[in-house]
């Protein structure tokens, strides 16, 4: 490979890559990621048992098509999604259903979820394995065969893809933008993905270009993985209309919006969609999984999650199968060190923590995050001294600030005139305050209990 | 089928990693930038200056330390530096020959006046070591306006008289009250060298002892991000291109742009009184505002007030058009055309 000239994180007009520009505001968080950055995914060993939540996207939950006894095959359809933003799930393992119950779930609370049990003498061969010629299918096609296969978000979100590909009436999408900023710290799945996943990445955005019908594709890749995008540069086919950017890294750079004003240097008006500047962001790890899905029949069954941090013996990037339990991932890696005080699933700017080692890696989870004692955060709130840090990070220009104290006043309705709903929510602002005010916790609660009181409001009206 | 919770994980909510600085770090890094200046005051002023700031300090801290024992729901504590930082300013403040016992008062004042009664640290609408200056201006204006000698015979010894003075006894004027180069200009027109307005030889508070070295630790806090480096910029913009002006027009009525730069307290309000971030505005605009505000107030007032020097009250001032100037410059929203007016 090339060695190419860099200059201030960037690269200078290294063959088709982009001088990439960023978002204003944002932070820089130390990022972790060499603790995992040069291991290249390492598949788990199929589990014994398979937990698959009902609901692990946003959205309506999937409606079972199994009952106890069944035997399923890897990749079967086992729950059908129950409107348009919903999603199917397929097994991600040969076997039998044992149990539909109440099962914990990485968002805190019980729900339903399918639980089925290995067939130790199946060979895990897949359901349907046979590639998918999709130069012949309508766009429209494509689009339903995504969404069959059960394609989320793969960055968090696990925002249904299909429904991200259906264009509404009177909207064009012109660009479509691979999402590989990964800037939260520690992950290192969308890298991995980017370094050893090309061909399936290339056949992807072909076919979201086709679904899409639209002329042309962006990789965004953070300066921080530079090397990925050089290789990715030099293996790209010279018939794909598509352009490298990279960026700097910088926190929330992989929020849709601030990715889009980094690639394009247009911002998303107010209250709109990246639909409404004709583009849509997809992750680096959905577009492999849909290349993966023509190329091979593979819906989503599995996905790779990086398993990090202090608190794990053996850091790595698993390719682990949806619904393996967190125990059995950290039985793969070592197990925990005895000073492990949280396990996150997602990055620590966004990430969940969990308190049970039974819940299962789902769709949405990128990683797993083992802090230490010494790792956690432990905030000791001061008073605000309106010190600007806040309001030079958060990327969508609001005034957390001012939101705080009216937050602790619970002036919640106060807090809609200095546009809380605008806040996405990507911590930014928590992470900076030097008085350790719990920002972005109290504006969950607030557009929480707000959005609660418009549905009253809508209810009564 | 489920197991019992793990014994030993915290369940909190993100962010999960935090930025080190902390509100005491931002607090001791003022302190720290400050020490060189104190420093050039006790070269200049020997014992007395040191004894001063001692005295100041202790009483902003006794009083702090009172109010936070008296009031349950007082925030903060005494290790997080903003005390002895009020304290230490407003003992830059003073000049060198008042009684000991004015400064402590002033430091007690400072924070019982400037900030207790406002529910403690964060709460203030004006800066505190001002409020004490104002205080102390107003209650003792002569022990206010009387300026010893810059380096005199002896000084690290020997301290004025006045220094030592009982509380409430009037003290006596020292013999050798000197004119600053403010009052120079203000009542007799003579403009003072600016070697010596920047190397720190001429009269005045404290800390007005040497521009230059107030500049270097001023912009050691702004390359650290510890104050909003616009606030002094816009100071130092404003309060030149006004003087310039005024120069051009008649340069026996007005110094030349220098001057007002360096005479009296206006580099040591300009970094470190007006860019404390609790009484000055939220807003990136609005600290460009603020500090053009308060350099052209420093200038109307040394110019054409009844004062000699204006940087206090300027600054006060532009601290009570606070709430209004964040008010009037929020910024617009991401993705948004422009801000929308406040009803509230």
């Amino acid at each position: 490979m090339a060695e190419e000239s860099i200059g201030r994180g960037y690269l200078l007009s290294a063959g088709g890559i982009h001088t990439g520009k960023s978002f204003a505001n944002g932070v820089h968080p130390e990022d972790f990621k060499h603790l995992t950055r040069d291991i290249a995914i390492e598949r788990l060993p199929f589990p014994d048992k398979v937990v698959l939540p009902l609901s692990q996207h946003l959205g309506g939950p999937s409606k079972s098509l199994v009952a106890v006894d069944d035997y399923v095959y890897r990749g079967q359809p086992i729950a059908e999604s129950t409107g348009f933003v919903s999603s199917p799930l397929h097994s991600s393992l040969t076997g039998t259903v044992t149990a539909i119950e109440l099962h914990h779930h990485a968002s805190g609370n019980m729900t339903e979820a399918i639980v089925i049990e290995k067939d130790a003498s199946s060979p895990q061969a897949l359901f349907a394995q046979h590639s998918i010629d999709w130069h012949s299918m309508e766009p429209s096609d494509v689009v339903a065969m995504i969404g069959s296969a059960g394609f989320v978000g793969l960055g968090g979100a696990a925002f249904p893809t299909h429904v991200k590909l259906t264009i509404p009436e009177g909207k064009n999408a012109r660009f479509f933008i691979v999402n590989a900023a990964e800037c939260e710290p520690y992950l290192n799945s969308d890298y991995r993905i980017l370094l050893e996943k090309k061909e399936a990445i290339f056949e992807g955005i072909r076919i979201y270009l086709k679904a899409l019908g639209a002329e042309k594709a962006y990789i965004g890749i953070e300066s921080n993985k530079q090397d990925a995008a050089l290789q990715l540069q030099t293996s790209m086919p010279a018939d794909l209309p598509c352009e490298i950017v990279l960026l700097e890294t910088k926190y929330p750079q992989g929020a849709e919006k601030m990715l889009i004003e980094a690639v394009f240097q247009r911002e998303v008006p107010s209250g709109k969609l990246p639909i409404d500047v004709e583009t849509v962001v997809n992750n680096v790890g959905t577009v492999a999984g849909v290349g993966e899905l023509f190329l091979f029949g593979q819906p989503l069954i599995e996905r790779v999650v990086t398993v990090t941090g202090p608190g794990i013996q053996r850091p790595t990037n698993l390719m682990v199968p949806i619904g393996t339990l967190l125990q059995d991932v950290v039985e793969h890696c070592g197990g925990i060190h005895p000073d492990t005080r949280q396990i996150l699933f997602g990055g620590p700017m966004m990430g969940s923590a969990q308190r049970f080692l039974d819940v299962p890696i789902m769709k949405g989870t990128s990683g797993v995050l083992f802090l230490t004692d010494d790792k956690v955060v432990h905030r000791e709130e001061y008073p605000c001294i309106r010190c600007q840090r806040c309001i030079d990070a958060c990327p969508v220009f609001l005034n957390p600030s001012r939101l705080g104290s009216l937050a602790k006043a619970r002036l919640y309705e106060e807090m809609v005139d200095y546009h809380i709903m605008d806040c996405m929510e990507c911590a930014a602002c928590s992470f900076v305050c030097p008085s350790n005010i719990p920002l972005v916790q109290r504006f969950r609660v607030a557009k929480g209990l707000l959005r609660e009181q418009q549905k009253r409001e809508a209810a009564k009206a | 089928m489920s197991s019992a919770p793990h014994p030993d994980l915290l369940v909190t909510t993100s962010p999960f990693v935090k930025d080190p600085t902390d509100t005491r770090w931002i607090m001791w890094q003022v302190n720290l930038a400050l020490f060189p200046v104190a420093a050039a005051a006790i070269w200049f002023y020997g014992l007395a200056g040191l004894l001063i700031m001692v005295a100041s300090c202790a009483g902003a801290m006794a009083m702090e330390w009172l109010a936070l024992n008296r009031s349950a729901n007082m925030p903060g504590g005494l290790g997080d530096g903003s005390a002895f930082l009020t304290g230490l300013l407003l003992a830059l403040t003073l000049p060198p020959g008042i009684p000991l016992w004015m400064a402590f008062a002033g430091g007690a004042i400072s924070i019982g006046l400037g900030k207790a009664v406002f529910g403690g640290i964060g709460g203030n609408m004006f800066n505190p070591a001002l409020v004490g200056r104002a205080f102390l201006q107003a209650a003792f204006p002569v022990a206010m306006t009387t300026w010893g000698p810059v380096s005199g015979a002896n000084r690290f010894f020997s301290a004025p008289e006045a220094l030592f003075a009982l509380p409430m006894m009037s003290p006596e004027v020292d013999g050798m009250s000197m004119a600053t180069p403010l009052s120079n200009w203000y009542f007799d027109g003579l403009a003072a060298d600016f070697s010596s307005l920047i190397f720190g030889s001429t009269t005045g508070s404290l800390g007005e002892a040497a521009g230059l070295i107030i500049l270097v630790c001023g912009l050691y806090l702004a390359v650290r991000n510890v104050i909003n480096w616009r606030i002094p910029a816009a100071m130092i913009f404003s309060i030149a291109a006004l003087g310039f002006l005024l120069n051009q027009i008649d340069p026996a009525v007005y110094p030349r742009p220098e001057f007002h730069l360096f005479a009296g307290g206006f580099m040591l309000g300009a970094f470190f009184m007006a860019t404390d971030p609790v009484t000055s505005p939220l807003t990136q605009k609005g600290c460009w505002i603020f500090g053009v505000g308060a350099g052209i107030m420093i200038l109307v007032i040394r110019q054409f007030g009844g004062l000699p020097e204006g940087v206090m009250y300027a600054i006060l001032l532009m601290n009570a058009a606070t709430p209004l100037i964040d008010r009037m410059t929020q910024a617009r929203t991401f993705g948004s055309e422009r801000a929308e007016r406040f009803t509230r």
